[in-house]
């Protein structure tokens, strides 16, 4: 059995279709990365997982259980946790309190406010960010916000994590650090699909790879399969 | 930083000096000044309202100009089961019936509404106080035959009645504001005034934790609603309806700022107190009762320019560096 399982998602915005019958799936200890040009459907698919939107038609199985159509708080409580392209950190909140608050809320165990706390410590000191817990949010760069994204969305225990494009706007020492992150967080014990259009980290990181483009799945493999694909070239450099 | 650490120091700013407030607070009445209870009632009223309003509004950013919806069903609850003529139930059940009534309320029009953001929830809600104006008008001329009603007041007393009533429930509602602050709902509904979208993937079931404190937040202004109408006595919907109480409250946590509870309870104060002087003051000649409005509104814009967090926020600044420049000399 695979950890999440999508089936034939499908959905339109108006006459867009934005996601069309992709099928995909991803198995425990994997790092799957989503890759297309703009506009591809990436974090269209992000959105169908996470239910900020509901499918028109396909399913979405989680260990075994359909989730299609629960709500993003209950998804996240089953145990997939994402983060946001443009950051969505509570900018006027500490950094801390920005992370206590997904594991006060997302942990279906339901810690009490010290054990929060307590995760919430531990998990800033995993992302490099201890220094800064009690500073607002909104001060930090743009590559320690989306460190607190990672962060919060650990807080809350994820067994899938979703990271949508978390070294776009970073430079190179920060992406090498990205990358470094993202391969620890795998070690925790945490399935990853991850968004990116930084190849470097998208071969180096990645397990699989899955292409999208218009909207349609057009190729799925190994990094090394994915690089020396015809279609792939063609999509991304043109005929 | 120690997370765990008591500070006797923050003890005492959090717990003894509210006590200490309010036990003077509750023998104010036995020094015999009755115009000083009549004013107390005053500001405990726009205290209520301000803080309640606090509570929901000023943590999500959601603003709701429902206010005086639910403080006319609280002076309805009391004019329909504590009337001047007939039976009556004991004032503190109604005052209960007017909360839970204003509850319920607040409930079944937070789950239809809070998906409305920004103007169009301040739209919808200060369309409420207008529906329920008009409805009961309606229903009161064509049905009953009436226009208002007559409460019951007891002869004995009226004004400490009232006072005791206010700043019981003044406690309560200071208690509920500061309990949620601190707890981990406190968390979410600034999480969900932050960026709503993030809260609700953080695993907060965002539409429960609105809607419940809305509702919170409502029974407090209808439980206020029913004690005031045993002060004014008369009632018809265009008073226990009147769209300044939606407007007061919101001015006044904006004017002490709503970081804080302690803002909207100065806001309170204040505003309430310049209301009271300007409408009994004739200064040099000139009815001044015609410029409370323009003065509030001229604070309100001076606030906002200068101070956007509220007199709070320069109430602290002036603290810090008190206490900067006492560290600093140590």
């Amino acid at each position: 059995m695979h950890l999440l399982e999508g089936n034939k998602l499908t959905i339109n915005f108006g006459g867009l279709t934005a996601v069309s019958e992709v099928d995909f799936y991803v198995d425990k200890g994997e790092i799957l990365g989503l890759i297309g040009p703009n506009g591809a459907g990436k974090t269209t698919l992000f959105n169908l997982i996470s239910a900020s939107l509901k499918p028109k038609s396909g399913t979405i199985t989680f260990k075994g259980q359909n989730i299609t159509g629960v709500k993003p708080y209950q998804v996240c409580r089953l145990g997939i946790a994402r983060t946001f392209q443009t950051v969505k950190i509570f900018g006027n909140m500490t950094v801390l309190d920005n992370v206590r608050l997904a594991a006060l809320f997302g942990d279906c165990k339901q810690p009490t406010e010290a054990q929060a706390t307590k995760v919430a410590l531990e998990l800033l000191e995993f992302v490099g960010l201890t220094t800064a817990a009690s500073l607002p949010a909104r001060g930090l760069t743009l590559a320690n916000q989306k460190r607190i994204e990672v962060a919060r969305a650990l807080a809350a225990q994820p067994e899938l994590l979703l990271i949508d494009e978390l070294m776009a706007g970073l430079n190179q020492t920060e992406i090498t650090e990205a990358m470094e992150l993202v391969r620890k967080i795998r070690d925790k014990g945490v399935t990853v699909i991850m968004i990116e259009h930084v190849m470097k980290a998208i071969m180096n990181v990645c397990d699989r790879i899955i292409v999208l483009n218009y909207g349609k799945k057009i190729a799925e493999g190994t990094p090394q399969e994915i690089a020396n694909s015809k279609i792939v070239v063609e999509v991304y450099l043109g005929e | 930083m120690d997370f765990n650490r008591i500070n006797w120091k923050k003890t005492f700013i959090t717990a003894g000096i509210p006590l200490i407030i309010l036990v003077v607070l509750a023998f104010f009445p036995l020094y015999g000044w009755q115009y000083g209870v009549t004013l107390f009632n005053h500001f405990l009223l726009f205290v209520i309202l301000s803080v309640a309003w606090t509570i929901f509004s000023g943590t999500t950013g959601y603003i709701s100009l429902a206010t005086a919806a639910f403080f006319g069903i609280g002076i309805y609850a009391a004019a329909l089961l504590y009337p001047s003529v007939g039976d009556r139930y004991p004032l503190y059940v109604v005052v209960l019936i007017g909360a839970g009534v204003s509850f319920v309320l607040a409930f079944i029009v937070g789950a239809i509404t809070l998906r409305l953001r920004g103007i169009y929830f301040a739209m919808f809600t200060f369309g409420l106080v207008l529906f329920f104006r008009e409805i009961i008008y309606w229903y009161e001329i064509t049905v009953k035959g009436i226009r208002g009603r007559f409460v019951y007041q007891d002869p004995a007393n009226v004004n400490n009645n009232v006072y005791y009533y206010l700043l019981v429930i003044m406690a309560l509602t200071m208690l509920v504001a500061y309990l949620i602050k601190r707890s981990k709902y406190g968390l979410a509904l600034q999480g969900i005034g932050e960026n709503e979208e993030a809260a609700a993937h953080m695993g907060v079931n965002i539409t429960m934790v609105k809607v419940l404190t809305y509702a919170v937040s409502a029974s407090f202004m209808g439980a206020v609603g029913a004690v005031m109408a045993t002060k004014w006595v008369y009632v018809d919907p265009g008073v226990a309806f009147n769209p300044m109480m939606s407007f007061s409250p919101v001015l006044m946590a904006i004017f002490g700022g709503f970081g804080s509870i302690y803002g909207p309870v100065i806001g309170a104060v204040i505003f309430s107190y310049i209301e009271e002087v300007l409408t009994t003051a004739n200064w040099f000649g000139i009815d001044w009762t015609q410029f409370y409005k323009v003065i509030f509104g001229a604070i309100l814009v001076a606030t906002i320019l200068f101070l956007p967090s509220g007199l709070v926020s320069l109430i602290q600044n002036v603290w810090r560096r008190v206490m900067g420049r006492r560290r600093a000399s140590a």
